[in-house]
């Protein structure tokens, strides 16, 4: 089953090797992970996205609360929540092509943020499942270059991680 | 008051209350060696490898509960380190390991005896720090105490680079620690408590499996009092001797792989499971599908990511097993639900037909030196009260089966790492702490060896620890395995070229006594225990094909023992075993 699971860590040097030890160490499978400050100088937020039995899950978020480093953690599939991940991608865009792939970016909400003779860079925001879908709909020998930012995700409503 | 990073660490272990400190110097930790020089607070105790400074703060803290200290120097020094600070982390030892650095300005510089310490160790601590700035290694030195002495405890490095240990600030000790993140349980929650006694009261065929969460947590006196009241058969894992005396009625022994054919058949046929400070280690469960099917099981655990990670736990309970175990007694006091008595004394009809079979007896002998019989004569000569640390095989084995521990904290031994090597040094630490108690160090020739070199500690301090070498001349373990698994290819288990142990022992400037015929057993261990003052090494010339029974092979369920060999050699019927 996929998992999103955020955490708020100390903004310390150490903390993000200590959580990717901790999978590698124990054999968890992370999908993405990604890591930024926040407005509190003193913490970092992270978003891990795994997959585990629901045993496994319960492992793997008992073990994240024992590190001294993470301070709140909260799964978001548990609720309703939002997750978005960003996604620039440059594919060959010549002739006919052009127009064509236009057309899919417009259908995807995406853009076209720079251009050349031969080649479109795209930029697409949505849930990995949206940017899966995209690049499933390009055809693949186009595709020059994918660069994805991994899953960032809050949760909807009254529900939120914080101090 | 003004002081130099150096001498802030000094003062903080006086302020910490240390007494004790193991170590080796070198380069980095130079500074703070000196700082050592001018006062007499804290003891310095000088080993003779890294190892055995992790070991020795090991063996100190196990036997006192309080924190076991360990200084050493950057790059091998660290590393060396590394072995003990695993071990006493799978045991969940409390210590706190000071490791000397490069200079700040050289590290990632490949400087000279640099090595990544906070890298390196991190698998294998509760919690480690690297120290930038002398304004925060105060305050850094009381937050490693509280980890690693809180919840459920472990090694907790700190690294300082010798800059910072050359660096000035005003010096004062923090009274408090606050750590946002960290706030370990210590009651239990009463629903869960009282969801456990109701369990408990309505059992038919009950078993208490406890672990080394109940010695850690100081708690023996309440699992007593908890097994008189409910009359409910206890059994301890190799972590756990001594929680339960050895001769209480309700005890069943050791389960496990080497653990006793009555503890083992009882936690498979068990209706409900008390699991106290224990982890349910593979060691213990064999093949988790064959684990006490019928069983509900109550696990009270200080770490909730011990709980439910290897089997499903129908009342979990997170807190300190003494106080967990009080808040349990105290519901019991007031409960007004009646035991089931007639099922709980058929179930301890069939306990006792279990304790019939007799799964640790062994075939005497007057020609060889049996290893039982040794340790068996060990409690004798020493009544029972002795500290006995161990190295990692079949003499641990033997130590857990025989020797018959009544109190807790006087079995020390590296229970979920394995560590060879260990018995030695930990017995230094364990006589340091206290000096004027029956130290035994139960070892075999290959784990002797491996930190040999502490005989020249032990002179330097007076340590009188009788070591007891059951010399098979095998690595016994590997080669009962290969016995069973491998067709009798004795590959590389075989110890060749070994030293006379009583030519080495009097080298070091001990009494070294070898003893080969079982008549003189009693007599040699006598002898030496009377040497109060002198460390004496016992080389006992033992039965070169002694196995450890019972045993459940790796992989096997708990009524799938292997039980010792009949009288004509053949092996008992399998309809014996379940």
């Amino acid at each position: 089953m996929r998992r999103i699971i955020s955490l708020l860590v100390e903004n310390e040097p150490g903390a993000l090797s200590r959580i990717a030890g901790l999978f590698s160490a124990r054999g968890y499978n992370i999908e993405s992970l990604t890591v930024a400050p926040t407005d509190d100088d003193s913490l970092s937020r992270m978003t891990i996205v795994t997959h585990g039995s629901e045993q496994i899950i319960e492992q793997i978020t008992k073990q994240l609360n024992k590190l001294i480093d993470v301070v709140r953690l909260m799964d978001l599939t548990e609720g309703r929540h939002i997750e978005r991940e960003l996604m620039l991608l440059k594919v060959a865009a010549e002739g006919v092509a052009r127009e064509e792939i236009k057309r899919l970016v417009d259908i995807f909400r995406g853009r076209i943020i720079d251009v050349d003779g031969e080649t479109y860079t795209i930029e697409l925001t949505g849930p990995g499942d949206k940017l899966d879908a995209f690049l499933a709909a390009m055809p693949a020998a186009d595709i020059l270059e994918v660069v994805r930012s991994g899953v960032s995700g809050i949760a909807r409503g009254e529900r939120s991680l914080r101090l | 008051m003004e002081l130099t990073g150096a001498q802030i660490v000094v003062q903080s272990l006086k302020d910490e209350g240390v007494e004790l400190v193991f170590g080796y110097p070198g380069g980095a930790a130079l500074h703070i060696y000196d700082a050592f020089y001018s006062q007499e607070d804290v003891r310095h105790i000088l080993v003779r490898h890294e190892q055995a400074a992790t070991h020795a703060a090991d063996g100190y803290a196990r036997a006192t509960g309080k924190t076991g200290v360990v200084l050493v120097t950057s790059g091998p020094g660290v590393t060396n380190a590394v072995t003990g600070i695993a071990t006493a982390y799978m045991d969940s030892i409390p210590m706190v390991i000071l490791t000397g650095q490069v200079p700040t300005h050289l590290i990632g510089d490949d400087a000279f005896q640099e090595v990544d310490t906070v890298g390196i160790t991190r698998p294998c601590v509760k919690h480690n720090f690297l120290v930038r700035d002398v304004n925060d290694l105060a305050a850094t030195m009381k937050k490693a105490f509280f980890i690693a002495n809180s919840g459920r405890p472990g090694p907790v490095v700190v690294d300082i680079p010798k800059d910072v240990t050359a660096h000035t600030t005003n010096y004062s000790y923090p009274k408090n620690v606050r750590i946002r993140s960290y706030a370990p349980a210590h009651k239990a929650h009463a629903k869960q408590i009282s969801r456990a006694a109701s369990l408990l009261l309505r059992a038919r065929k009950p078993i208490i499996y406890t672990g080394g969460g109940v010695v850690l947590s100081g708690a023996a006196k309440q699992l007593t009092t908890l097994v008189e009241r409910l009359g409910h058969p206890c059994t301890n894992t190799l972590m756990g001797l001594g929680a339960l005396a050895s001769d209480h009625p309700r005890f069943l022994g050791m389960l496990g792989m080497h653990g006793t054919y009555e503890a083992n058949m009882a936690m498979y046929e068990c209706d409900v499971m008390l699991a106290v400070g224990a982890r349910f280690d593979d060691r213990v469960t064999g093949d988790l599908k064959k684990f006490s099917p019928n069983a509900k099981i109550i696990h009270i655990d200080i770490d909730p990511a011990s709980i439910g990670k290897n089997v499903s736990v129908e009342v979990p309970i997170v807190g300190d097993a003494g106080a967990a175990l009080e808040q349990l007694l105290d519901v019991l006091d007031h409960t007004s639900v009646e035991q089931d008595t007639d099922s709980l004394g058929q179930w301890w009809e069939q306990i006792d037909t279990w304790r019939g079979r007799d799964s640790l007896g062994y075939d005497a002998s007057d020609e060889v030196i049996k290893p039982q019989f040794v340790v068996q004569k060990l409690h004798e000569v020493t009544l029972g009260d002795a500290y006995v640390t161990s190295d990692v095989g079949q003499h641990q084995m033997w130590a857990a089966q025989y020797y018959g521990f009544n109190k807790p904290r006087r079995w020390i031994n590296s229970g979920g790492l394995g560590t060879m090597g260990f018995g030695l040094p930990s017995a230094m630490g364990v006589q340091l702490a206290h000096p004027e108690a029956a130290v035994a160090c139960v070892t075999g020739e290959a784990s002797i060896i491996m930190c040999i070199q502490e005989l020249s500690t032990c002179r330097q301090y007076d340590l009188p620890i009788k070591i007891i070498n059951l010399n098979n001349r095998y690595m016994g373990m590997v080669r009962q395995w290969q016995e069973f698994f491998y067709d009798r290819r004795y590959s590389h288990s075989y110890m060749d070229s070994l030293p006379d142990f009583v030519e080495l022992a009097s080298s070091f400037g001990h009494t070294g006594i070898r003893v080969e015929k079982p008549g003189d057993v009693e007599g040699a261990l006598r002898d030496a225990f009377a040497q109060k003052d002198q460390l004496v090494f016992l080389d006992f010339v033992t039965d070169q094909t002694e196995n450890v029974y019972p045993m459940i092979a790796a992989g096997a369920g708990h009524n799938e023992m292997v039980l010792k060999p009949l009288p004509d050699g053949s092996a008992p019927a399998e309809r014996e075993l379940a």
